[in-house]
């Protein structure tokens, strides 16, 4: 099995590497929002009450990893659709080799390409707009990254197989992305000073609202209980459910 | 090496059950080369589906390579490859990737996948295209870099669906070439589909002849031939003793369906070339010159008709659906 999901990883590493320009294109959106929207936050930050702690920089970076996520990762499953259509995954599920390995490669390497970008994302943060946040804060967030990406690719996988459409998906996928991201108060922060009361129930309904506070707290250097725990909780149940998803469909005949 | 009994697939899709394949028995024994015909949507492709583990029979049993399909599926794997109608290459690796990823999924070393690799590529005439994309291999090398890959781990048996579809005269005359002789030097024992009638005829040593997902025949290609319609004369005779010719020609030992049309009298028998001297004979003792005779031997699409009613050809018309995948 690891044996497997090891080959399964080289195989999309390699494809990736031949076109890193993908990598940049995945980055492309959250840059231009850390270009064009971050230095009007700096301001509205400062003088805006009810905003959390921690200056603009620290509000907005995190949120564009949790973008990175629901706009990369969660797109994952297109690639598999291709292969899908060119006869790639029923010509590898003739072969012995175990269908959790075909999944766990595949997010494996999604999860690497997200962690790159996320660094990608951080250091221009860093260096263009001087960004500064604890050592550990940050590392800690990478982690829930990586988290992210496990969970959105494997649900993404899952989705894939059961739409089985090139057409529907990215619909479906813009769908479900674009409110799940507006729901973690990706540009402005759904605190109950800014959002009306209902917008504020129906961002805390919403998984990646918890694990954005929780990448919030980390990036500003806050290693209290109240502010990462609620947020790991989650990103660990919905990580266990996605995966557990996408290898019952991977496993199922016909997929 | 294959065993099905009773296997069955039936599709439920909004409400409605489709019986794609109702109960096929099937033996294919080591070393044989069988080809499995039939019109697109009759049940083929399910079939072939099923026997390679992709898709669970709703009913029957299967050993597959000498091992039970529904029991043991991963021991089915191993025994088999299969070449999937379409392929099943990604446009973006390279040959040399495809090749070392499908050996090392059947446990082969890396430098075994590559060494087993080459020796294939050398036999399919695709040496030195290691390095290149699939998505740059012209259609007849992307389809023997699939058979290489099916071939990969030295099978005893292959599936190979519809391998020359969409291949030019060319290619497929080159492929069936190259499906001989995995059978001649390799003994591997080969189970296609297809639903080209020639394809069928020169490839096979059998043929199962399947449609709307039942087996409707069975045979040698010649056997199926005889055993159906029979041989067809096509006598010509100065347009005055027509009359006397089709009388000779219909108390002939199993003759049928005689007709006759201006000068020309046609009629079948069971075997063309037993029935020849004596309708030669007859034909001098009644004083009727000929001007000309053919023999013809039947084509499987005579099989067909006479099985179903239908033509190969017209039985692919729109409205009859698609294989179901």
């Amino acid at each position: 099995m690891l044996r497997d999901t090891w080959l399964v990883f080289r195989r999309h590493m390699a494809i990736s590497l031949r076109n890193p320009a993908w990598v940049l294109i995945g980055i492309m959106q959250p840059l231009l929002y850390l270009l064009l929207f971050g230095p009007l936050m700096e301001k509205i930050v400062s003088s805006t009450p009810g905003f959390p702690p921690g200056d603009s920089w620290q509000i907005l970076a995190p949120a564009l990893l949790v973008q990175l996520g629901l706009f990369g990762s969660m797109f994952a499953g297109f690639a598999l659709l291709g292969d899908l259509r060119n006869g790639v995954v029923e010509r590898l599920r003739v072969t012995p080799v175990s269908r959790l390995a075909l999944l766990l490669g595949r997010v494996l390497h999604d999860t690497v390409q997200l962690l790159v970008q996320a660094l990608l994302l951080l250091l221009v943060a860093y260096l263009v707009f001087g960004m500064r946040a604890p050592v550990a804060g940050v590392l800690l967030c990478l982690i829930m990254v990586m988290l992210l990406a496990v969970t959105l690719s494997s649900a993404s996988y899952a989705m894939a197989l059961l739409v089985r459409s090139e057409e529907a998906f990215p619909a479906l996928l813009t769908t479900i992305s674009v409110p799940l991201l507006l729901l973690t108060g990706i540009l402005i922060p759904i605190t109950t000073d800014l959002a009306p009361r209902w917008l504020y129930v129906l961002s805390r309904i919403n998984p990646f609202a918890h694990v954005m506070d929780a990448e919030r707290a980390s990036f500003r250097g806050d290693f209290s209980v109240d502010g990462l725990l609620t947020g790991s909780v989650v990103l660990l149940v919905i990580t266990v459910l996605a995966v557990w998803w996408g290898a019952r469909t991977f496993q199922k005949e016909n997929a | 090496m294959i065993e099905a009994r009773g296997l069955a697939r039936t599709f439920r899709s909004r409400g409605r059950s489709v019986e794609a394949v109702r109960g096929v028995d099937l033996d294919v024994h080591a070393g044989e080369l069988v080809g499995f015909l039939g019109p697109n949507g009759a049940g083929k492709t399910t079939t072939l589906r099923m026997l390679t583990t992709l898709l669970r029979p709703t009913a029957g049993t299967a050993t597959v390579g000498g091992a039970d399909l529904l029991a043991d599926p991963v021991g089915v794997r191993k025994k088999i490859g299969y070449v999937a109608q379409g392929g099943g290459t990604a446009p973006e690796c390279r040959v040399i990737e495809e090749i070392e990823i499908q050996g090392r999924f059947y446990g082969l070393s890396k430098a075994d996948a590559v060494r087993r690799g080459a020796e294939l590529s050398e036999q399919l005439d695709i040496a030195g295209l290691e390095q290149r994309l699939v998505r740059t291999l012209s259609g007849g090398q992307k389809r023997r870099l699939d058979i290489a890959l099916g071939l990969i781990h030295s099978p005893g048996l292959v599936f190979l669906d519809e391998p020359t579809t969409g291949l030019d005269p060319q290619s497929r005359a080159n492929l069936w070439e190259h499906i001989r002789s995995l059978r001649a030097e390799h003994g591997v024992t080969v189970f296609l589909t297809t639903h080209y009638l020639e394809e069928a005829d020169s490839l096979c040593d059998r043929i199962l002849v399947i449609d709307n997902g039942e087996i409707v025949a069975e045979g040698t290609p010649d056997d199926l031939k005889a055993q159906v319609s029979g041989d067809g004369i096509t006598v010509d005779v100065p347009a005055e003793s027509v009359g006397d010719a089709a009388e000779v020609a219909a108390r002939l030992p199993g003759a049928t369906d005689v007709t006759t049309v201006e000068n020309t009298v046609r009629f079948r028998v069971p075997r063309g070339d037993t029935a020849l001297p004596e309708l030669l004979r007859a034909l001098d003792g009644k004083g009727i010159p000929l001007t000309s005779l053919q023999v013809q031997r039947p084509s499987l699409d005579d099989v067909f008709l006479s099985m179903t009613g239908r033509t190969l050809r017209d039985a692919e018309t729109p409205g009859e659906g698609s294989d179901v995948a």
